[in-house]
């Protein structure tokens, strides 16, 4: 049984507003299969250990910083990557289309 | 788009049983932002406060602000809250340029605050519980300008601009379990809900939580289901209703909604709605998205959040005395009753009185101030009480003015005036306006044969004994003192004049 299938694919490059053609995707839900596949090999080898599920490589808990202001960026700088401004702000295409 | 003619409330009422969901975020008050250590201040131009990481940039990783966290915990425990001892963070990935990250850092299925509570108070008196699902730590998003469209809509609109200068900024959302029971007073409870939350967060000074800068929003979720059944029905949710009124309104207004669209064999879709606070409407926004398409995941560039026991225990101890213990407690020591401490409260006037009693006055002289003169200029001005130009100090002083004697309530009235209109103190003004009250026994002996020889009618029955007439003399020698006579006084003179015991 395949981990994810095309139309769970198609539907993920939506979420993400990529365009991908049919064959893009037949490619994509493929490579991401194999992925998945690998991903479930592990946790089957984990499922009946007592190896717990980590999002992070390294035993640290409470990492924080002190309520201190640190000097942010220029605007200048800030905008300086921007593909577009106005304002001082970031120029950003029509979000809603006509619908 | 089709319009439906809503239900009236009673009818709408009679067949169903409202189901409420309340989910307030509230923007901390921290002086740097969740996860990097740019400033929170208002008012800065635009993207003055952005670095690499609130902005998204590749590479940049953010460290989690202790004051966020502390705050958390706080609310938490001030909620009855059980306060997690291991928690994550996670990534709310949807695609919008508020935040550039293409997600928003939030919690998902380990919130820092779970299973709580938090007693509001009805205007008859009834107490309600409302039980709190859980408190998370999150990001407010940037701000959007939308630029070609009418009214700076998004609908319309040809392009937007964007100012990350808000994203980042701590957030904490409050979510309540689905309130049940609460029926017709579903409305009420709800805006109840959300005043009696807004003075905790102050009372934590966690933040200032003012509705009207966006530092406390509210969505409303509501379903109904018919009388007598078990199972919810489906539910919207009315986006960012920012005052205490239309939290009221919007719940109101979905109520008959809902039943209007169920009653004429319709479904409700789940949805989300914006309020309007011109008519006091909502209105269809976009279908909600499936909780999943949001895709959390645990956050990998930040460590979970531990707390250890003693420092919940030490923070537990920071907590202050609950606003609502607080005003029973204030109600007592003032000796008013329920329903006048109801109108101190939805007057702002609670801290203005604390703080007039703590400078000095008595408390109801301090409450006569703030509730009648005082109240009525704010509501003239349409501002906040707090907000008048005269501290509790000076109506302290104008108190112990009164108290001495060297004002009436009249002249009390016109020096609160002179303090408001910027001429000065309370001193400054009775100086300057000449207020100060005639005690002075020539003057006012004057005044008073003036006015006893100027009304030998009314002096001749007080001599005969119908001493209450001496009340239209009284009268007289206020008139002529334009107002500045000690009335007390006054009376005991004339009386004595015309050789009467009072």
């Amino acid at each position: 049984m395949p981990g994810i299938s095309r139309e769970e694919v198609a539907h993920l490059a939506k979420l993400a507003r990529l365009e991908l053609k049919d064959e893009e995707l037949d490619h994509f839900a493929g490579q991401l299969d194999d992925i998945i596949g690998a991903v479930a090999a592990v946790s089957e080898v984990a499922d009946d250990a007592d190896v717990p599920p980590t999002s992070h490589p390294l035993p640290l808990t409470n990492v924080m910083r002190p309520d201190e202001v640190r000097e942010s960026l220029t605007p200048q700088q800030a905008l300086s990557g921007a593909p577009a401004q106005e304002q001082q702000r970031f120029k950003v295409p029509q979000i809603l289309g006509e619908e | 788009m089709t319009v439906t003619e809503l239900v009236s409330y009673d009818e709408a009422l009679a067949s169903y049983d409202p189901v409420m969901g309340l989910e307030v975020h509230v923007e901390l008050g921290t002086r740097t932002k969740m996860f990097c250590g740019c400033s929170t201040e208002l008012g800065a131009e635009a993207n003055s406060q952005v670095c690499p990481t609130c902005l998204g940039l590749p590479g940049a990783l953010p460290v989690v602000n202790k004051a966020g966290v502390e705050s958390a915990i706080r609310i938490g425990l001030a909620l009855n809250c059980r306060i997690a001892d291991w928690c994550r963070f996670a990534r709310k990935n949807y695609f919008y340029p508020d935040m550039p990250k293409n997600f928003q850092t939030s919690q998902y299925d380990e919130p820092i605050a779970f299973d709580g509570y938090l007693d509001v108070q009805l205007e008859d008196g009834e107490v309600f519980r409302v039980e709190i699902e859980r408190a998370h730590m999150e990001e407010d998003t940037g701000k959007s300008t939308h630029v070609g469209g009418a009214t700076g809509r998004i609908h319309g609109a040809s392009h937007s601009l964007l100012d990350y200068n808000r994203a980042g900024i701590p957030l904490i959302e409050i979510v309540t379990k689905p309130i049940v029971g609460a029926g017709e007073r579903a409305p009420e409870v709800a805006k109840a809900y959300v005043a009696e939350l807004r003075e905790l967060i102050k009372a934590l000074g966690v933040s200032e939580a003012r509705m009207e800068m966006g530092q406390m929003r509210c969505d409303v979720n509501l379903s109904l289901r018919p009388r007598g059944t078990e199972k919810f029905g489906t539910r919207s949710e009315t986006k960012n209703v920012n005052s205490l009124r239309s939290v009221e309104r919007a719940a109101r207004f979905e109520i008959q909604r809902h039943a209007a669209v169920l009653s004429s064999g319709g479904t409700i879709i789940q949805e989300t709605r914006h309020f309007h606070e011109d008519d006091g409407s909502t209105t269809s926004g976009r279908v909600k998205e499936e909780a999943e398409d949001y895709r959390y995941f645990p956050e990998p560039d930040l460590v979970p959040v531990a707390p250890s026991r003693e420092w919940v225990e030490e923070l537990r101890g920071t907590l202050p005395e609950l606003p609502r213990v607080r005003r029973m407690r204030l109600r007592e020591e003032w000796g008013i009753s329920e329903h006048e401490m109801q109108s101190v409260l939805n007057a702002g006037a609670v801290d203005p009185i604390v703080a007039t009693v703590d400078a000095g006055a008595p408390a109801d002289q301090a409450r006569k101030w703030w509730m009648g003169e005082l109240a009525r200029r704010a509501n003239e001005d349409g501002v906040e009480l707090t907000a008048l130009p005269i501290t509790p100090e000076q109506v302290a002083r104008i108190c112990a003015l009164v108290a001495e004697g060297s004002l009436n309530d009249k002249l009390a009235r016109q020096t609160i005036e002179g303090v408001l209109a910027g001429e000065g103190g309370p001193d400054e003004v009775v100086e300057k306006r000449g207020l100060k009250i005639v005690s002075d026994e020539g003057a006012l002996g004057t005044a008073v044969d003036e006015a006893i020889a100027g009304n030998p009618d009314i002096a001749e029955k007080v001599r005969g004994g119908k001493i209450q007439a001496a009340g239209a003399l009284v009268g007289a020698v206020m008139k002529a003192t334009r107002g500045q006579a000690d009335a007390a006084r006054a009376r005991e003179m004339i009386l004595e004049k015309l050789g009467v015991e009072g």
